[in-house]
């Protein structure tokens, strides 16, 4: 509140605000590197000889994990427009940006959706016939009304992506501080919208791997790593424009701090909830829940999961306790990275069990889509950004967000 | 401890109309070099505690013993109940589960945590105090209302009477007055 350092709006003139010529480039060498990896992808699946079961699983794990960063910037912005919070509106363009691969997203859904056979086991109908519980659920989960519902999701999903995104580019235009009155009030019914597609989502796409197995909790897991690595990946891109010579002066330590903020309560909240789960099913111990976890513990697989407790959780949570930390870019970015490649175990650890019990099977055709998928991803996030703006100019919190600080 | 120059001096009080002219002046008090001395606002003032050349206090460090004496506690406890004094077999599980032991052991290392960090703030901010001689000065009340002021005290080793008095007028305080003790 000093007033005498008090930045205006003003500062942003100075501020290289859009990506300009570097957005074709990026759509180019992203969809360069998309094809490139996803097509050696494919052929390291051909390869490998197991009728692609693999490559679908690998696929279904790098296409979750790219949607986990779509969905995480779905949940923050009605989010920061529900509270009506400061802090974020120099980037919640960026966010709105994000939100804007959903498409991609619902595009790379095809091939689990056109393969659910070789994936789910309650779409194959050989495994099906005499398993009472899978016939006994067959009425949710069917190829059909499966595919109905995820096609649901995404509709959602892009539809609420849009508005918020629409809505924030028209500001820019007209000014409108009715606009953001607006959105406030739709930000409700938008998490609320979130909050339910999210965690069928999290049982359909994941749980459903193990057809016999539920938790009501799986959800709220899923979402914990969510929003986790959706932090990361905002201090990522915001470190990223910031080093190009871009947002300069629209984003400060401030910024970083509560990004750091974020992930350190979400690293802690997806360990809260990750030891919730497993204590409830170890301590009433009835065989259709704990052999989950039991396939989870056997064969190598226990490695994966002692590796989680302390690289998702211990070594995180202490890295990332410090203001120290949360205030110098360079070490942020670090932990992002760390907080991305941890996320990606959780879900190799959630999905790769039920293709492979007997061993961790990791392939090389895993980093080929990893790769080829964040190339597309980059190249998407770049033609949602286009020649606009990457803050939000007009919206009445800037001036308050530009001189934010934490206490 | 310096001795007082004047008995019966607590230090020297200086008024300020507005927040930056107080963050300007104490970025002067502390280049002078003084030690025992200390701002007062209506509101908690960003930028201040840099202007006054605060360090970052130790709080944190009393509250991980905090939390590491709650964790232990816990989990020495929870043993010594359940597989010690009186083993107590339930549902089968060991005497000492870990899964078991985690939520109480969370809930105690978080509530000591939580009860350095009220606790150890008091101490290091020398809390409960029920007088300070600032209250004396008639002034002073304003300090919760619209008023800024910095006080100096006279055990402050560079305190020099009516050398600290005008070089508190000199950075531009609307008024200086001496505050009995």
């Amino acid at each position: 509140m000093s007033q005498h350092a008090r930045r205006d709006v003003a500062v942003l003139d100075g501020d290289n605000l859009v990506l300009g010529g570097a957005a074709r480039r990026i759509v180019a060498i992203g969809l360069a590197v998309g094809v490139v990896g996803l097509g050696s992808g494919f052929l390291l699946g051909r390869a490998a000889g197991d009728g692609m079961r693999h490559f679908l699983h690998a696929w279904l794990l790098n296409w979750l994990f790219f949607l986990s960063l779509s969905l995480g910037a779905l949940w923050f912005v009605p989010l920061q427009h529900l509270t009506r919070s400061t802090w974020s509106a120099v980037v919640r363009r960026l966010a709105e940006i994000v939100s804007g691969t959903l498409p991609l997203m619902a595009l790379l859904a095809l091939p689990v959706l056109l393969n659910l056979g070789d994936i789910y086991v309650w779409a194959d109908p050989t495994r099906v016939a005499g398993d009472p519980l899978l016939e006994h659920k067959a009425g949710w989960l069917n190829p059909g009304f499966f595919t109905l519902r995820i096609v649901f999701y995404f509709a959602v999903w892009i539809l609420l992506a849009t508005i918020f995104r629409r809505r924030s580019l028209r500001q820019d235009a007209t000014g409108d501080p009715a606009i953001t009155a607006g959105s406030e009030r739709l930000g409700g019914p938008a998490l609320i919208l979130y909050g339910l597609t999210q965690t069928f989502a999290a049982f359909d796409l994941l749980m459903s791997l193990d057809a016999h197995w539920f938790s009501t909790m799986f959800g709220v897991y899923w979402f914990a790593g969510i929003v986790a690595s959706f932090f990361a990946v905002m201090t990522l891109l915001t470190a990223g424009l910031q080093r190009s010579g871009r947002l300069v002066h629209a984003v400060t330590l401030e910024h970083y701090n509560d990004y750091g903020r974020a992930m350190f309560a979400f690293v802690f909240f997806w360990a809260y909830i990750a030891f919730s789960q497993y204590m409830l099913i170890w301590y009433a111990n009835i065989p259709e829940e704990t052999g989950w976890y039991l396939r989870r513990q056997q064969n190598g697989w226990s490695a994966v999961g002692y590796a989680l407790i302390l690289c998702h959780w211990l070594i995180p949570f202490a890295g990332l306790m410090s203001r120290f930390t949360k205030r110098r870019v360079r070490l942020m970015a670090f932990w992002a990275v760390w907080i991305l490649v941890m996320h990606w175990v959780d879900l190799f650890w959630l999905i790769m069990p039920e293709l492979s019990p007997g061993g961790i099977p990791l392939r090389l055709m895993d980093a080929a889509l990893l790769v080829g998928m964040g190339g597309l991803y980059a190249a998407t996030l770049a033609l949602v950004a286009g020649p606009r703006l990457l803050v939000a100019r007009r919206d009445p919190r800037l001036q308050a967000s530009l001189n934010f600080e934490n206490y | 401890m310096a001795t007082r120059e004047t008995p019966g001096l607590y230090g020297y009080l200086a008024e300020f109309r507005e927040p930056w002219d107080l963050i300007d002046a104490a970025a002067k008090v502390r280049d002078a070099g003084y030690t025992r001395w200390d701002c007062h606002t209506p509101f908690p003032l960003h930028g201040l505690d840099g202007a006054m050349g605060i360090r970052g206090t130790r709080l944190p460090w009393l509250v991980l013993c905090g939390g590491l004496a709650g964790l232990t506690l816990a989990l020495l406890m929870q043993w010594w109940m359940n597989a010690h004094d009186y083993p107590f077999l339930i549902s089968g599980k060991p005497l000492f589960g870990l899964p078991a032991a985690v939520p109480v052991t969370f809930e105690l290392t978080v509530l000591l945590s939580a009860l350095t960090t009220f606790f150890g703030m008091w101490a290091l901010n020398l809390l409960p105090q029920h007088h300070h001689p600032l209250f004396n000065s008639e002034r002073f009340r304003r300090a919760t209302s619209d008023r800024f002021f910095i006080s100096i005290e006279a055990r402050d080793p560079l305190f020099r009477g009516e050398g600290t008095r005008e070089f508190l007028a000199g950075l531009g305080a609307d008024a200086v007055e001496p505050v009995e003790d």
